[in-house]
């Protein structure tokens, strides 16, 4: 089995891809990692008639800290990220979502924003970046806009970024010291897509809890923000108690799929016990 | 589609060739050198069968495009051992029974050999984690885990005996 033919684009500038870009639009795709793009291909499930490999485009590799902002260019490894010092200060919800994600040899070749452009709705990072308030910057030929995580994921495999854009780069800002973190998942295989993940993060002035964001991934299309859980823990003191009452609330409130890896009780349930395991680990990382 | 030149070192010597865009650089290495020893299972990259090493990294060749491989370095399989002396992975698999059908092992190995690069003396359950993305439906994996710390064993002896 191969992949159907096409046409091979390898521009060497961010402007040489967004040429290519313009010019074919639909019927092109993005090459970085290739971790899902080449597999699908490979089942032709994609057929594109122009692979356009952003693998020699010097200017999309940042990763690095600029303005109190974590900043990771298109084709930053997923091993790159993980394994960052950079990373794990600046955002530590990032390094603790990466042990779930995938394999050390998928890792090599695949890039975090490959991954946020495929949008698959098991993925972890879809949910860690809703959480982190990541913006994506958006380019075609001749513009460039920014979309926030929470607006950027529209539904499986579908995002805001349109046939003509590329998707440069994810700006994250830098996690405030006193914030604590949570991410918990479950699959059946490690590495695999989550069942069901919950990322977090936390902060807590005089005993009461400040602010908090929360979302979960492998539950309906695409990432979501657990708004009414959120609203139930701004305020409240930190606890089983009130962990308990918010996994209650977005337990309530989501809509999970069935399909033959578990039924829709089941991610429910999954979904509120990672909520609450997720929720005491940022508490207890929250500096006093 | 046009054909394209590329040029790499595979296990220590230089390759040229002219490769569609959309040859898999495991169909490559298989169809067109005859390097048959990295398997090809899934072609989705789940299953690690045909990994091998770019660049200093395990990647599984399924899901990478030969042109990709243009300027790189590969090692396979086919470059593990030295001469007729097995390497110190291939003995722990012979050793310790790290094999059934036989059908992951040349993934398994070419995986472990950088495993053991980037953590030379890994716990068990490192090795496991190390080795999560290579599947084998016939071990249970137990006797793969023995195999590579025998390499790791046996390695590190060698080179504290220096």
């Amino acid at each position: 089995m191969k992949p159907a033919p096409f046409q091979y684009e390898r521009p060497k500038t961010i402007e040489g891809v967004l040429a290519v870009l313009n010019q074919y639009g639909e019927d092109s795709k993005i090459l970085a990692g290739g971790q899902s793009l080449i597999a699908m291909m490979n089942t032709r499930a994609l057929q594109p008639r122009v692979v356009i490999d952003i693998n020699r485009v010097p200017a999309l590799d940042t990763l690095a800290v600029e303005d109190d902002t974590l900043v990771i260019g298109a084709l930053v490894r997923h091993s790159e990220v993980a394994g960052s010092p950079i990373v794990r200060e600046a955002n530590p919800l990032i390094a603790e979502a990466y042990p779930h994600l995938a394999h050390r040899p998928i890792r090599n070749r695949g890039t975090l924003v490959g991954n946020l452009a495929h949008a698959d709705p098991a993925s972890e990072m879809p949910a860690v970046m809703v959480v982190g308030e990541a913006v994506m910057t958006l380019r075609n030929h001749d513009n460039l806009r920014t979309v926030h995580a929470e607006d950027f994921f529209l539904g499986p495999f579908e995002t805001a970024a349109r046939p003509d854009e590329l998707l440069t780069e994810i700006r994250i800002p830098v996690a405030p010291q006193e914030q604590g973190w949570g991410f918990r998942e479950f699959s059946p295989r490690k590495g695999d897509f989550a069942l069901a993940s919950v990322a977090t993060v936390m902060s807590v002035v005089d005993g009461k809890i400040a602010s908090v964001r929360l979302a979960c991934a492998g539950i309906g299309p695409c990432a979501c923000r657990l708004a009414d859980a959120e609203g139930i823990l701004a305020g409240a003191t930190p606890g089983e108690e009130a962990f308990a009452a918010a996994a209650a609330a977005a337990v309530a409130t989501i809509d999970p799929q069935e399909d033959f890896h578990a039924d829709a009780a089941y991610r429910r349930d999954l979904v509120g016990t990672l909520m609450r395991r997720a929720l005491a680990d940022a508490h207890g990382r929250c500096a006093a | 589609m046009s054909s394209q030149k590329i040029s790499l070192t595979i296990n220590g010597e230089s390759v040229e060739a002219e490769v569609e865009p959309r040859t898999l650089l495991i169909h490559f290495l298989r169809e067109e050198l005859n390097l048959t020893g990295s398997h090809i299972g899934c072609e989705t990259s789940h299953c690690g069968a045909c990994t091998v090493d770019l660049n200093g990294k395990s990647v599984k060749s399924c899901t990478v495009f030969a042109v990709q491989a243009n300027g790189g370095e590969l090692v396979t399989i086919e470059g593990l051992a030295n001469g007729t002396e097995m390497h110190p992975l291939q003995e722990g698999f012979y050793e310790a029974h790290g094999l059934q059908c036989g059908y992951c092992t040349p993934g398994m190995l070419i995986r472990a050999y950088r495993l053991l690069q980037e953590n030379p003396d890994p716990s068990d359950d490192e090795i496991r984690v190390g080795i999560s993305g290579n599947l084998c439906r016939c071990t249970g994996y137990q006797n793969i885990v023995e195999a590579i710390r025998y390499a790791a064993d046996k390695i590190n002896q060698a080179e504290g005996a220096d």
